[in-house]
């Protein structure tokens, strides 16, 4: 009613005040307005503005220049490799994180502690430190390395280093997602389950599990996010030959090394489109899950 | 099926939650362990139950119709189990969540999908759901989710149900409903069903038999009739239900109890020694004037007349506090307001001589 009085009285303000009523929530604390226009701001300078230049960069160098780029054999191996071993490294850590998150939550052990602090190190350590780390471990020679070579299975500059690389560093992610999901897991459901007649297997697979599959499933695209942009600690144990065990992000910066700056745009937007398209469709399935298991009081 | 435990005892750390308890339940009673918060009646649920071992003491057995179940682990006692907080899957629908028992079934005995669809609906049907099986618990309110649990428990056709606090989350009003609702439940089905609550009226209300629980022991078995009007001791009598508590001492065949003195027919010429009398605000009366009866003076504190009985907070020569209630007319007829004096004499109570009740007369 106060809106239709207000256009009444003013077409121009009349809209303003449906449009602000719309958009704000009645709150004590004053400065909706500030903090708004604050965000909008800061994102499009730090997020949008980058991003569009960046389009603008790649459309600069005109179509068949961009389709080249985008499509050297030589790039599509990359891609090939970055979002492939992202993925398997994501999946590892979903597996293994749980089964550390479990053991961090559910068991009372000396050093229980460190460990936990351990899981953080990847978070932690600048990535050419872990890259320079997991090298010297992996090669041949090196800790492991000595031990894995005679069986057959090279690490170091491969693109299994790759895949070693993106697993250490995307580790923190799951455990510290799933970690408080454990946590809040109540202990009654699962004797509520027992008493029913479940086993531990039974219990695991229909109760526990699905309980933390929203929280296992944020951990999963957040060590995939950054296992797709990882550079740091990927370079030195990748090798980097072409073809082989090349990264997409390598590449972008080889050809800006080159003064190829079109052709590192084109690539950085196809880069750019694939992992907005992997997030979404993570964001959509996790919008999803949690619709169906709103989580009540 | 009849539950019976004997010496049952269980330890946490160092804390003695359980003290060698035995206890029978017969078969389609209805019981309520009942105590304060502490007392074990949790502790002793959860070992019926199975999600607690006792300690491994002499002769501790779980027996149901005779047969120890006490090495067996709770999924093979096949007990219904309500949790306070109701413990619903939350990522199943209602429907889901009652037929779960039935699903985790070995193949050999798990029904069909159409029995087990059958049997979920004639469930919801019974606590009276039917129509939202498809939601999920958080569209449900605690009424509801606590009955969606009841269902749950009761899909694998327990041999015993047992209720940890089922209201004890909710809301008053809901609270009142679903107690009796449950007593109607109980009547239709008759399973051995014990209840866990710290509730006294819930206890008295509901339950065929209430055991009163105190320090990891049990105090009193008895019919809610018989524990409210013939507690066996002190912490019964305090327990269940306000109650003014009189210090004093027999004496010479006379109870003499601050400004009262009663005549004590027990053992007449027993020597002196300390007691304490209970009364109950109902037992006693409230007079303008003295009749002659053994009475004292009180001075009119407080008057609460919101409902049946005017509830009275008088204050005696001696300083102590009291509480009393009288019915809305004889409140009206005298006219009790702040400050009356007025006379009070005991219609009956319960003096305890060295924690032995002795009777008055």
């Amino acid at each position: 009613m106060q809106n239709e009085e207000c256009r009444m009285q003013n077409a121009k303000s009349g809209e303003w005040q449906v449009m602000r009523i719309a958009l704000k929530q009645h709150s004590v604390l004053p400065g909706f307005g500030v903090s708004l226009g604050y965000t909008m701001t800061y994102l499009s300078l730090v997020v949008l503005v980058p991003l569009a230049a960046l389009f603008a960069r790649s459309a600069s160098a005109g179509w068949g220049r961009f389709w080249a780029a985008i499509c050297d054999p030589r790039v599509v191996a990359s891609y090939r490799l970055t979002f492939g071993a992202a993925l398997l490294a994501a999946l590892i850590n979903a597996v293994f994180g749980l089964i550390i998150a479990w053991s961090l939550v559910r068991y009372r052990f000396p050093g229980r502690r460190i460990l936990d602090a351990l899981v953080d190190l990847p978070f932690a350590l600048p990535t050419a430190v872990s890259g320079i780390a997991l090298t010297a471990i992996y090669a041949q020679g090196g800790w492991l390395g000595r031990w894995l070579e005679p069986l057959g299975i090279k690490v170091a500059f491969t693109p299994l280093g790759v895949l070693v690389a993106l697993t250490f560093i995307g580790l923190p992610f799951v455990v510290r997602t799933v970690q408080p999901a454990l946590e809040d897991l109540e202990k009654e459901m699962e004797e509520a389950a027992a008493s029913l007649g479940a086993g531990r297997w039974q219990t695991l697979r229909r109760v526990i599990l699905p309980a933390l599959f929203p929280a296992l499933l944020t951990g999963f695209s957040l060590a995939l996010a950054r296992a797709i942009g990882e550079y740091g600690s990927v370079i030195f144990i990748a090798g980097n030959m072409p073809m082989k065990s090349e990264i997409t992000s390598l590449l972008i910066i080889t050809k800006l090394e080159q003064y190829d700056y079109a052709g590192a745009a084109a690539i950085a937007v196809v880069m750019l489109l694939a992992s907005f398209g992997l997030l979404f469709g993570v964001n959509a399935l996790q919008w999803w899950v949690n619709r169906r298991q709103r989580v009540g009081a | 099926m009849s539950i019976e435990v004997r010496h049952l005892s269980k330890t946490f750390g160092r804390f003695a939650a359980l003290c060698d308890v035995s206890l029978h339940i017969p078969d389609g009673e209805l019981v309520a362990l009942l105590g304060p918060s502490g007392s074990g009646k949790t502790t002793l649920l959860r070992l019926i139950a199975g999600l607690e071992a006792p300690d491994a003491t002499d002769g501790a057995a779980v027996l149901f119709h005779d047969e120890n179940v006490a090495g067996r682990p709770v999924r093979e006692r096949r007990v219904g189990f309500v949790f306070q907080h109701y413990a619903l899957f939350r990522h199943m629908t209602v429907f889901e969540n009652v037929a779960f028992g039935l699903r985790v079934k070995p193949r050999s005995e798990r029904p069909s999908r159409a029995e087990i669809r059958e049997r979920v609906l004639t469930l919801l049907r019974l606590v009276q759901l039917d129509g939202m099986a498809q939601r999920y618990p958080s569209q449900l309110s605690g009424g509801q989710r606590q009955r969606v649990a009841l269902a749950r428990a009761l899909a694998v056709e327990p041999r015993v149900l047992l209720l940890d606090e089922p209201f004890g989350a909710l809301d008053a009003k809901v609270r009142q409903e679903l107690r009796q609702w449950l007593r109607r439940l109980h009547d239709e089905l008759h399973v051995t069903s014990v209840f866990v609550t710290h509730d006294q009226e819930e206890a008295l209300e509901v339950a065929d038999r209430v055991v009163v629980m105190n320090e990891g022991r049990v105090v009193q078995v008895g019919t809610p009739e018989e524990v409210f009007h013939h507690p066996a001791d002190e912490f019964v009598m305090e327990f269940l239900g306000s109650v003014n508590v009189f210090h004093g001492r027999v004496e010479a065949g006379k109870a003499i109890l601050g400004p009262l003195t009663l005549d004590y027919a027990r053992g007449v010429g027993a020597k002196s020694a300390p007691a304490r009398a209970f009364v109950r605000p109902h037992e006693l009366e409230v007079d303008d004037h003295a009749n002659g009866r053994p009475c004292f003076a009180a001075v009119v504190q407080h008057v609460n007349a919101a409902g049946p009985r005017v509830k009275l907070t008088l204050t005696a020569d001696a300083g102590e506090s009291l509480q009393a209630e009288v019915s809305l007319e004889r409140y009206r007829e005298m006219r009790l307001s702040p400050g009356m004096v007025v006379y009070v004499s005991p219609r009956d109570l319960r003096l305890f001589v060295d924690g032995e009740q002795k009777v008055v007369g």
